[in-house]
């Protein structure tokens, strides 16, 4: 009996390990063939990848920030982690992050008669209604008439990018020379946790809503549906699912999550709307649920990385003056990478024949 | 009278300048085409483009030679689109995966590669450009002179390979073999036809085309390589294809149509309207189109994420 249980337990750990791999692979790929890049137009990149270490995790201090970075991150990586559990690709995910951030942003400044605690909740929840909301709009036409949720979703960040721009430039800018709107009142602040870090309590809410955003897609009637939805919509019609209904919801609880994202963002770091704030956030969504293994607690372990890889990128760009772009080319690279599950297994075998050999 | 004249004038400016627009989505347009004909979304068509902007105006920064930075471009763009054929088709890839992949590479890459070349990761210098079309120059000839003569070169390759594309696609065993792929690829697959090397030469087409659009950008219109000026006219091309309903002929007026909300973007600017509620216009435009039209059409084939052998 034992040795039956223990013999279980050590085949999940080896899955648990098993997932792992591929992940791990696209990261090292990612930072060879960036190295090659860097070493290509003449830098180290042995010593920008250690100015990069040593700013994300060396300190407290930079521990915080790549925890900063990583927050928005987890919001959009689950965000895309849901919808796509329902088959369904949420590549409008920067938009819903900008205009969840703003809808928050106006709640901060426009309502400062609210109370304490609730001001914030309104605020947040406000962001993820009007994140949802830019969800929807995207995922209606192809439940109407089969546009693809891609094609929408692109063109509303577009317009979102816009719009929010439009707002904070003109009904809603601040007295002053730059584009920002007004300070959000002090009720609606998201607290800091680890001065003098950004790190906000923002953090917290992105770990409890990974967890709830796992409870609900592995232990609940919804969850359950939106997988069934996913893998076979076949099977999910004949289980008397309703597929559009699946496919809305599960939509717009992915734009939720991003709006959310923004709004944490919003309340905790910047504590007042600022044109084009988003260093592409909604974008790291994608390489996160991808990297995260399409698991909400995944997700949290990829964005960790990608929030180091950004707060190491801002140090490389002080001391080294190479942009931060160098951070997407890795995420592109990642992404590349994890887009073919039959180029790792590949390589595995190749590695694993010439173990034999050996 | 003097009104109507202003009004003919802006009219005609306007014709241009929609015609002008046209052309990049209709590069990337064709682009979408090539590739979904065999079977292959191609989402990438945006980053291919951008790379194209980078490309052409990189080669013709340093050997000022517009032409020479066409066919680099070109090249660029082969490989870039050799790149996703591999991936979707050799490795099986998620096509959408694969393409996103290539988009956010290029979000990072090309303004990298601008801030160690000129210095700014938002714009390049300025670099030489194609040559207008020349003008005929007759009296009778002006309204056309004044639409073509601020047209490109490279408006004169569009036509000619649109109507290529046409020739070859519906006239030719070539074609008919490239359509019975998109059509049914099993089916395709059973009557002994090389499939993926169809699928390679395509994919590798629709790179070169999409490239070709960002060349525009840069050589006809700008004149110099800017940070995201491609501005989502890589995807606002794959909507063309839909709306033109995967025919050659058919995506160049649809692309037309798209070209125009571009060119009243351009033609506003300057004026009362917030300039951010302006650039919205192209992107309302396509989605309203999009919804519009998207439910009669249906594609040439039902291409799946994960493309089965």
């Amino acid at each position: 009996m034992r040795s039956i249980r223990q013999s279980v337990q050590v085949n999940r750990l080896s899955k648990l390990l098993f997932a792992g791999v591929p992940p791990s692979l696209a990261v090292i790929t990612a930072l060879i063939v960036t190295a090659f890049i860097l070493y290509l137009i003449g830098k180290n990149p042995w010593e920008i990848y250690h100015v990069m270490l040593f700013a994300s995790f060396s300190d407290i201090y930079s521990l915080g920030t790549t925890l900063t970075q990583a927050t928005p991150i987890i919001f959009t990586g689950l965000g895309f982690v849901i919808a796509f559990r329902a088959g369904l690709f949420n590549v409008g995910l920067e938009g819903q992050l900008y205009l969840g951030a703003f809808a928050a942003a106006y709640v901060g400044f426009a309502l400062p008669f609210l109370p304490p605690i609730l001001h914030l909740i309104v605020a947040i929840f406000t962001g993820a209604l009007v994140g949802g909301l830019w969800a929807f709009l995207a995922i209606i036409p192809k439940v109407k008439t089969g546009a693809h949720e891609v094609i929408t979703g692109l063109m509303l960040t577009y317009v979102a990018i816009l719009l929010t721009s439009y707002l904070v430039n003109y009904p809603f800018k601040a007295s002053g020379w730059a584009p920002y709107s007004p300070f959000i009142a002090e009720n609606a602040q998201l607290p800091r946790i680890l001065p003098p870090t950004q790190l906000s309590f923002g953090w917290v809410l992105a770990i409890i809503f990974a967890s709830l955003t796992y409870v609900l897609l592995n232990h609940t009637t919804l969850g359950y549906e939106i997988t069934i939805v996913g893998l076979n919509k076949e099977a999910a019609m004949s289980a008397g699912i309703s597929i559009n209904r699946t496919v809305l919801l599960a939509f717009t609880l992915s734009g939720c999550m991003s709006g959310m994202g923004g709004a944490v963002e919003v309340l905790g770091v910047h504590r007042r709307f600022i044109d084009l704030f988003s260093p592409g956030y909604g974008w790291d969504g994608i390489a996160v649920g991808l990297l995260g293994g399409l698991s909400p607690l995944g997700a949290i372990f990829a964005a960790i990385l990608l929030g180091a890889l950004r707060a190491g990128g801002s140090s490389v760009q002080r001391i080294t003056g190479l942009t931060l772009d160098i951070v997407t080319i890795i995420q592109g690279i990642i992404i590349l990478f994890l887009a073919a599950p039959m180029l790792y297994k590949h390589i595995m075998r190749k590695l694993s024949e010439s173990s034999y050999v050996v | 009278m003097k009104v109507v004249m202003l009004f003919e004038i802006n009219l005609l400016a306007l014709s241009a300048a929609t015609l002008r627009m046209a052309t990049p989505i209709a590069f990337a347009g064709l682009g979408g085409l090539m590739s979904e004909r065999v079977g292959v979304m191609n989402i990438a068509l945006e980053g291919m483009m951008m790379m194209g902007t980078l490309c052409s105006a990189y080669v013709s920064y340093v050997t000022g030679n517009p032409w020479i930075a066409l066919i680099a471009t070109a090249l660029v763009g082969a490989i870039l689109g050799g790149f996703h054929a591999v991936l979707c088709i050799r490795y099986r890839g998620s096509q959408i995966v694969s393409g996103f992949g290539i988009n956010i590479f290029t979000f990072g890459f090309t303004p990298f590669v601008s801030s160690i070349v000129w210095g700014s990761r938002g714009t390049s210098e300025r670099v030489a450009g194609l040559p207008f079309l020349p003008t005929l120059g007759m009296r009778e000839t002006l309204i056309i002179d004044e639409i073509l003569g601020s047209q490109s070169p490279l408006l004169i390759l569009l036509v000619i390979t649109v109507v290529l594309l046409h020739v070859v696609l519906y006239k030719t065993s070539l074609g008919l073999r490239i359509r019975a792929i998109g059509a049914n690829p099993k089916a395709a697959l059973s009557s002994g036809l090389n499939i993926k090397k169809y699928q390679y030469i395509c994919i590798i087409i629709s790179g070169i085309f999409a490239s070709l659009g960002g060349a525009f950008l840069v050589l006809s219109v700008a004149y110099h390589y800017s940070t995201g000026m491609t501005a989502g006219r890589g995807f606002i091309g794959l909507v063309a294809m839909i709306l033109g309903k995967w025919k050659p002929v058919n995506v160049l007026g649809a692309s037309i149509l798209l070209g125009f909300g571009d060119a009243l973007q351009i033609s506003l600017q300057g004026s009362e309207i917030p300039v951010q509620l302006i650039q919205t216009i192209p992107y309302l435009l396509t989605i309203f189109v999009l919804i519009g039209v998207v439910g009669k059409i249906v594609p040439p084939t039902g291409y799946k994420p994960h493309a089965e052998d």
